[in-house]
């Protein structure tokens, strides 16, 4: 069993980054390092990511990096995946390294879904994470496809009217060999499913809930909390979906079993500063209601009902 | 700095991976992270938390030049060993 | 090897024998059949290339880029909305000295839809760092096509390159050409050699923020790069001439000048047209003769200024407008020989979308622009048709629904 004591100590997220305090796309980089290795090339589509590495002549990220335009991401894969067999061809590899794009949800859901659509359509041999953080936190924190119903952005500033998109059921629907969706409060679930991804050919496409502390309102030291809490209330579901079988992982199965019992998606949403003006509001009960019914339909599209306990 | 002359030669947006691209990042910390090695079982969790790669593997140590306070550590320590102390004013 | 192929065929043909190693691309007319015969080359085993059938053009040029900077020669081709599409992505290939080479098969901009040539598309993308040139004939999209690598990968360049060529005038047609095999080129050129690239033995990251403090000199590296091309350029076409036998001038290329009291300036199939235009004016006596612009940017202004020295008047023909201000090629010129002579300078502007231009006409405008007679710009085909006639009533109709009380 893997254990946080068996993750690599090698950082290629190297410290003293430009990220705000508590990034989880820093933590979520250096997870995903750990997981990959050195022969990995990376792919950042225009995000914070683009931004936190830091600014030239220098760089925190220790492997061979490419920052690409908003709209590239599958694009920009399947480029390196090209280049990389035509030089496998010459011999040049003892091994072919891997091709990791790191996006935000802007990027993913919204700017690039038809870049990333075509890649996977392609069968581009890549892993693509989209770091979601429910929102354009880059560009100072507007409403994404990704910003869950209620949630205030500079965009949204009485709470967003509409649900959030279910990308990785979208990305199913690609038929792709790999999905997984993953939480930074359990970094050796998103760890092995970097691992799985890595040792699978095609498209593989995880998603990791990223709680951004500014942009979601809540202190730098409350990161994890929120991811576990995320996970705990059912807002952010863990599976991993292969061969046409989805698979619930973690606290997430445990709920579905039983074994733990749910957390209101209150408990959640009231430690958030996003979505306090909601709460507060005439229509924060209906909004808390519609959240939790979207939760049982997620759950009930993953694995086609729902326990009544939920 | 170089002279600039009239062949400005080659120049591209290419940068060289260094730790500390933002500079001594430990002067963002408002809180500073005070390990107390008594209370500390070493399970490693602060290590793994830790968004900017400033607590070592072994011995659990932190690296106070780029630790930028943001307190994960604290509040992930299951063993409370670590207290965020106000920093001193510099 | 000899063939009889379209302009197209013949890209395609000419990109197999550079050794091209990755060719990402969408299809969009009039320049499928280049993406076409590419495909079917690989799918034959007669080209060892990874084909990338991206889902538009905008990510056919990223993923040109992307290709390009793991250290492979890579190419694509497109024209009109395709070109337009990538935009952003052009100038992500010149910042980031990708030296890809693309083929745009010149075609206007809709609205309307037209399918058919002028130079609106390139002209269009001018500023975005790229080195253009723009050819006439078959073979020199052969040659011009194998000639655009080697100038682009020269490590004083490492810019990307635009090859231009005329929709349906040259992209359909068939002719003769001479292709060579890839062997025969590898002498003029060698594989692709990198400056730098992605690679996990040196990670470094490529395109990352720069701050005012440092940006002006990137982009101050680019102009210097594209003066640096002009040599390159020359040298290419003097080396290709050895090697093949085969020269079609470099920055620019002329005809009948030598003596020419009178010069037309033109790019293009539209310039191999005009020659026909300058043997009939000469016929009648009149010393005439041609300034075929090949390369448009790195601009030839050196040559520009050198071979219009001393004539009686200049006529630019563009296939292309600036809305607002002129054709392209024309302010252009006129910018180059701004403040060496008086020498009259007109713009004849002909063919969009497609307008069959004859040589007819061009020495008829020709004629009336050198004897003074035409206006500083001129719209040179243009008139109302019954189309347009219907289209005005149309408009009276609405105004007519909208003036209603």
């Amino acid at each position: 069993m893997v254990t946080v004591r068996k993750l690599p100590e090698e950082e290629l997220f190297l410290p003293g980054s430009v990220a705000c305090q508590g990034c989880p796309s820093s933590l979520g980089l250096r997870i995903a390092f750990k997981a990959l290795g050195k022969n990995t090339v990376l792919i950042v589509v225009a995000s914070c990511t683009s931004v936190l590495q830091g600014s030239y002549p220098y760089s925190a990220i220790n492997l061979p990096l490419y920052n690409v335009a908003f709209a590239t991401g599958g694009a920009s894969a399947s480029g390196v995946v090209a280049g990389i067999r035509a030089l496998a061809k010459r011999g040049v590899f003892e091994e072919e390294p891997t091709v990791l794009v790191w996006a935000g949800d802007g990027g993913t859901y919204d700017i690039g879904i038809q870049s990333l659509s075509g890649a996977a359509e392609r069968e581009t041999d890549f892993i693509y994470v989209c770091l979601n953080n429910e929102m354009y936190s880059n560009t100072g924190t507007q409403r994404s496809g990704a910003t869950p119903l209620g949630a205030w952005t500079t965009t949204t500033p009485g709470g967003k009217a509409q649900h959030r998109k279910d990308i990785a059921q979208i990305m199913i629907a690609h038929k792709i060999p790999y999905v997984a969706t993953a939480s930074l409060a359990y970094p050796v679930d998103f760890y092995q499913k970097m691992l799985k991804a890595n040792s699978i050919r095609g498209t593989k496409y995880i998603e990791l809930l990223a709680p951004c502390p500014p942009g979601w309102k809540f202190a730098a030291d409350q990161m994890i909390e929120v991811s576990r809490k995320a996970v705990e209330s059912g807002m952010w579901l863990l599976y991993e979906h292969e061969q046409g079988d989805t698979r619930l992982t973690g606290v997430t199965r445990r709920i579905i079993e039983g074994k733990v019992k749910k957390r209101p998606v209150k408990d959640y949403i009231e430690i958030q500063g996003r979505f306090s003006n909601i709460l507060a509001s005439r229509e924060g009960q209906e909004a808390e209601e519609m959240l939790e019914s979207e939760v049982s339909e997620s759950i009930k599209r993953l694995q086609g009902w729902v326990p009544e306990y939920i | 700095m170089i002279e600039k002359d009239d062949d400005i030669g080659y120049i591209n947006s290419i940068s060289l991976p260094i730790k500390g691209c933002a500079g001594d990042t430990g002067e963002w910390r408002i809180f500073k992270p005070v390990k107390d090695a008594e209370k500390c079982n070493e399970c490693l969790l602060c290590w793994i938390y830790c968004p900017e790669a400033t607590i070592s593997k072994e011995g659990v140590e932190i690296d106070y030049q780029y630790c930028k306070g943001c307190g994960i550590c604290a509040v992930e320590c299951p063993t409370g060993a670590i207290t965020m102390v106000k920093e001193e004013k510099r | 090897m000899k063939v009889l192929e379209t302009g197209n065929h013949l890209v395609a043909l000419a990109v197999r024998a550079a050794g091209v190693e990755v060719v990402p691309a969408y299809p969009i007319t009039p320049q499928t059949q280049v993406v076409e015969k590419i495909a079917d080359l690989i799918d034959q085993g007669k080209m060892d290339a990874e084909y990338i059938p991206v889902e538009s053009e905008h990510s056919a040029c990223a993923a040109l880029i992307a290709a390009s900077l793991t250290g492979v020669r890579a190419f694509s081709a497109t024209s009109s909305h395709g070109l337009a599409y990538m935009h952003e992505m052009l100038h992500f290939a010149a910042g980031l000295r990708t030296p890809v080479v693309m083929v745009n098969v010149n075609r206007s901009l809709g609205p309307g839809w037209n399918i058919w040539c002028d130079h609106q598309d390139s002209i269009s993308a001018r500023d975005t760092g790229w080195m253009q040139v723009y050819v006439s004939s078959h073979q020199e999209t052969v040659d011009t096509v194998i000639q655009a690598f080697r100038i682009a990968e020269d490590h004083d360049v490492m810019l990307p390159i635009m090859v231009n060529l005329d929709a349906f005038v040259i992209s359909h047609t068939y002719m003769d050409a001479i292709v060579p095999e890839p062997e025969e080129v590898s002498e003029f050129l060698p594989r692709y050699r990198p400056l730098w690239a992605l690679d996990t033995r040196l990670p470094v990251t490529h395109g990352s923020v720069v701050y005012p403090s440092e940006f002006s000199e990137t982009r101050q590296s680019m102009q210097q790069s594209q003066t640096r091309a002009i040599g390159v350029i020359k040298e290419a076409a003097t080396r290709f001439g050895e090697l093949f036998g085969r020269h079609h001038g470099d920055m620019v290329d002329y005809y009948r000048l030598d003596d020419a009291e009178y010069v037309i300036v033109s790019m293009g199939s539209l310039a191999a047209e005009t020659m026909i235009s300058i043997d009939a004016m000469r016929e009648k006596g009149i010393k005439v003769g041609l300034l075929r612009v090949r390369f448009f940017r790195p601009f030839p202004v050196a040559e520009l200024q050198e071979l219009c020295r001393g004539r009686k008047s200049i006529l630019v023909i563009d296939r292309n407008y600036s809305y607002g201000l002129a054709g392209v090629l024309y302010t252009e010129l006129k910018a180059a020989l701004y403040g060496l002579s008086d020498t009259p300078v007109r713009n004849l502007i002909v063919g969009l979308g497609g307008r069959d231009v004859s040589n007819e006409l061009i020495a008829e405008k020709a004629m009336e622009s050198f004897e003074g007679k035409l206006g500083e710009i001129t719209w040179g085909d243009t008139q109302i048709t019954k189309a347009h006639v219907v289209t005005r009533e149309l408009l009276e109709r609405f105004q007519e629904l909208y003036n209603k009380k």
